[in-house]
């Protein structure tokens, strides 16, 4: 399967009084054609800068891209203008955020706000463009579109505008959808039919999606390939199944188990110890190792590199590496 | 049998719609409408429900915090509502609220220390010198350390800052704790933390919770019994092993069904029935008619579009609101 993102040694710092945060640091993956990749961390785990950072939204001089290449359908992202970037956002790569209502103008109708895109990026003039926008607003499940057109954000739920979020995202057709939290903010009855419905048009469109959460539950939900995350780096990958059924790294197995699940009820949930470390203040070393259960004395004075294990997972960590004492 | 701690009769809570010059009243939001809770001492009853679902007012109208319409609360038999300011500032160290947020409530110039122990104080209950050794007593059953007590809250993480929640309301030795979604701003590996750390000192201390979440796997966890609630009515109620074993209303097993599970999707052999509501809840300003879930309900039939459910006993602790289960 054909690649449409490739993530080359991504590192994004932010500078603050106190020193630089390494809020990403060195981490490399691709998103193949018509794959879902969910990256899932805790946070200040570095998950939302990621997604940032590919869209070129990092706000210089507080924060920078120091390091890295993305490669997005033959061009290298970074070395982009601002004017280049603009025809790609929005057009082939589209953006959803956990918050609808932050990201729509409350004085302008939604049909309007649809209609945007359409005319700057597609073409189409006013009418086309409105016709448009009554199809994606029926497309993402909102029944009385041409109402619903006229609305204004402050008139709709929060399950509403998100759907009305999605429908400008997909506007354009977009090769990769985005969506950092989309559902966090939701009740799980209309969450539910939101993951459905993203699932649906991306399968509809054959279009890629890079969704960023903390829940384990949305990952199983929707996920083709997972990305585990913890102060920056990637500590784990793998194709979901894989992932879940057989997670390595002793963070992916904490989170997999500390997550409280329906009908299997513990009497004592498990927990992992601690908490992330501060990120201004990072040794050399595994950073999850205060935390860990295992701790080599490796574990303390070296960062682990990702490592190839069966099938497309990869793990991050000393307890896998060959030559590594085992007890 | 032991006694009923806080007794819950039809509890009603209208919210004003006010309009026009003189703000005339002109309709009301009914937050919670006709409600009843019993809750024994050392029991842990969850509250769960959807934004909109009126869970939060009824803790905060247990508590006073906001004003009742009609219907009574009864904390070891005395009601609340009755009790002139004076009598009930002597009752509140007994009845405790933890919040979702508690930076939100914490003073940023104040220590930590002396944050929590602030109460102790104020009520009386404590010289400062007693104080501090209760307090120290307290931060270390929420495993907190001696030397937090002199720093300051910012310099706490979200999960430190919900055990300093709930040492400050532990700390004036309390009969019974509301907590109104307290872990859900936590992150996973914390949440675990907290939930470990309630349960702990529920067997420890022998408190009463009524647990407020919307999160139907966290309350699993933590409560014995449990309470559905949609737009300001109870839905169902039963034992955590009977509600999660059989539910009966189409809410609760549509509301079980949508919680995502960590098992991948594209594993699950026993693809359970999901129910996907369709809609979003209806504004509470204007619910509908009859039972209030017909909107969404994917059995409805006349008869819910036209008479309200009554609540009625299902068998064993089980009562539900239903005209079809």
């Amino acid at each position: 399967m054909r690649n449409v993102m490739e993530i080359e040694h991504l590192s994004t710092y932010f500078y603050t009084r106190e020193g630089a945060v390494k809020a990403v640091n060195d981490i490399s993956f691709r998103i193949r054609e018509g794959e879902t990749v969910c990256i899932v961390g805790e946070s200040g785990s570095g998950k939302s800068v990621t997604a940032l950072s590919v869209m070129g939204l990092i706000e210089e001089p507080a924060g920078k891209i120091v390091e890295g290449q993305i490669h997005f359908d033959g061009k290298q992202l970074l070395n982009l203008s601002k004017q280049e970037l603009r025809t790609i956002r929005g057009n082939d790569i589209a953006m959803i955020f956990q918050e609808p209502m932050s990201s729509l103008n409350p004085v302008i109708p939604i049909g309007k706000q649809i209609m945007e895109p359409l005319k700057t990026h597609q073409g189409l003039n006013k009418k086309e463009a409105k016709r448009r926008a009554i199809e994606l607003i029926e497309l993402v499940g909102i029944s009385r579109p041409e109402q619903i057109a006229e609305s204004y954000p402050h008139q709709l739920s929060g399950g509403m505008l998100q759907r009305v979020m999605i429908a400008m995202a997909i506007s354009c057709e977009p090769k990769l959808l985005i969506a950092d939290e989309p559902t966090t903010a939701l009740d799980v009855t209309i969450q539910a039919q939101i993951l459905d419905m993203l699932d649906r048009i991306k399968q509809k469109a054959n279009m890629s999606m890079l969704l960023i959460t903390h829940d384990l539950g949305v990952v199983a939900e929707i996920a083709d390939y997972v990305i585990v995350m913890y102060s920056g780096k990637i500590v784990e990958e793998g194709e979901v199944v894989e992932l879940f059924d057989n997670p390595k790294h002793p963070y992916t197995q904490g989170l997999l188990r500390s997550k409280p699940i329906i009908g299997d009820r513990q009497d004592e949930l498990y927990s992992i110890p601690g908490q992330v470390p501060n990120p201004l203040d990072l040794k050399e070393s595994c950073y999850f190792h205060d935390r860990c259960e295992h701790c080599l004395p490796i574990c303390k004075t070296k960062l682990p590199q990702l490592k190839g294990m069966e099938g497309r997972q990869r793990v991050a960590c000393w307890l896998y590496e060959e030559g590594t004492h085992h007890d | 049998m032991t006694e009923a701690l806080l007794e819950v009769n039809h509890l009603k809570t209208y919210f004003p719609i006010t309009s026009g010059l003189f703000n005339r009243t002109v309709g009301h939001v009914k937050a919670v409408d006709d409600i009843s809770i019993t809750l024994k001492e050392g029991e842990a009853f969850g509250l769960v429900g959807e934004s909109g679902s009126g869970k939060s007012t009824v803790g905060k109208t247990i508590v006073r915090l906001a004003d009742k319409t009609s219907g009574e609360v009864k904390f070891k038999g005395i009601d609340l509502h009755q009790l002139s300011e004076k009598e009930l500032r002597k009752l509140r160290p007994k009845l405790q609220l933890i919040f979702q947020d508690p930076y939100s409530s914490l003073n940023p110039r104040v220590r930590v220390g002396d944050a929590i122990g602030e109460a102790l104080i104020n009520h009386g209950l404590a010289t400062k010198a007693e104080a501090r050794e209760l307090v120290l007593e307290v931060m270390d059953a929420c495993g907190l350390s001696t030397y937090h007590y002199d720093r300051f809250p910012h310099e706490f993480s979200g999960g430190q800052r919900q055990r300093i929640g709930i040492a400050r309301a532990l700390v004036l030795n309390p009969d019974l704790i509301i907590a109104d979604e307290p872990v859900s701003a936590l992150d996973v590996s914390i949440q675990a933390q907290i939930i470990n750390l309630f349960r702990k000192l529920q067997v420890s201390r022998g408190l009463t919770y009524l647990f407020i979440s919307h999160d139907l796997s966290v309350v699993e966890h933590l409560c014995t019994r449990i309470g559905v609630m949609y737009l300001g009515t109870m839905m169902e109620t039963a034992s955590r092993d009977e509600l999660f074993r059989n539910p009966l209303h189409p809410y609760t097993k549509a509301l079980l069904s949508a919680v995502p599970v960590p098992i991948p999707k594209k594993k699950r052999k026993d693809q359970k029935e999901r129910i996907v509501l369709s809609g979003d809840i209806p504004n509470p300003a204007n619910p509908p008619s009859g039972c209030k879930f017909h909107t969404r309900c994917p059995f409805a039939t006349d008869i819910c579009r036209e008479q309200l459910p009554v609540f009625r006993h299902a068998g064993g602790d089980h009562y539900i609101a239903c005209h079809l289960a």
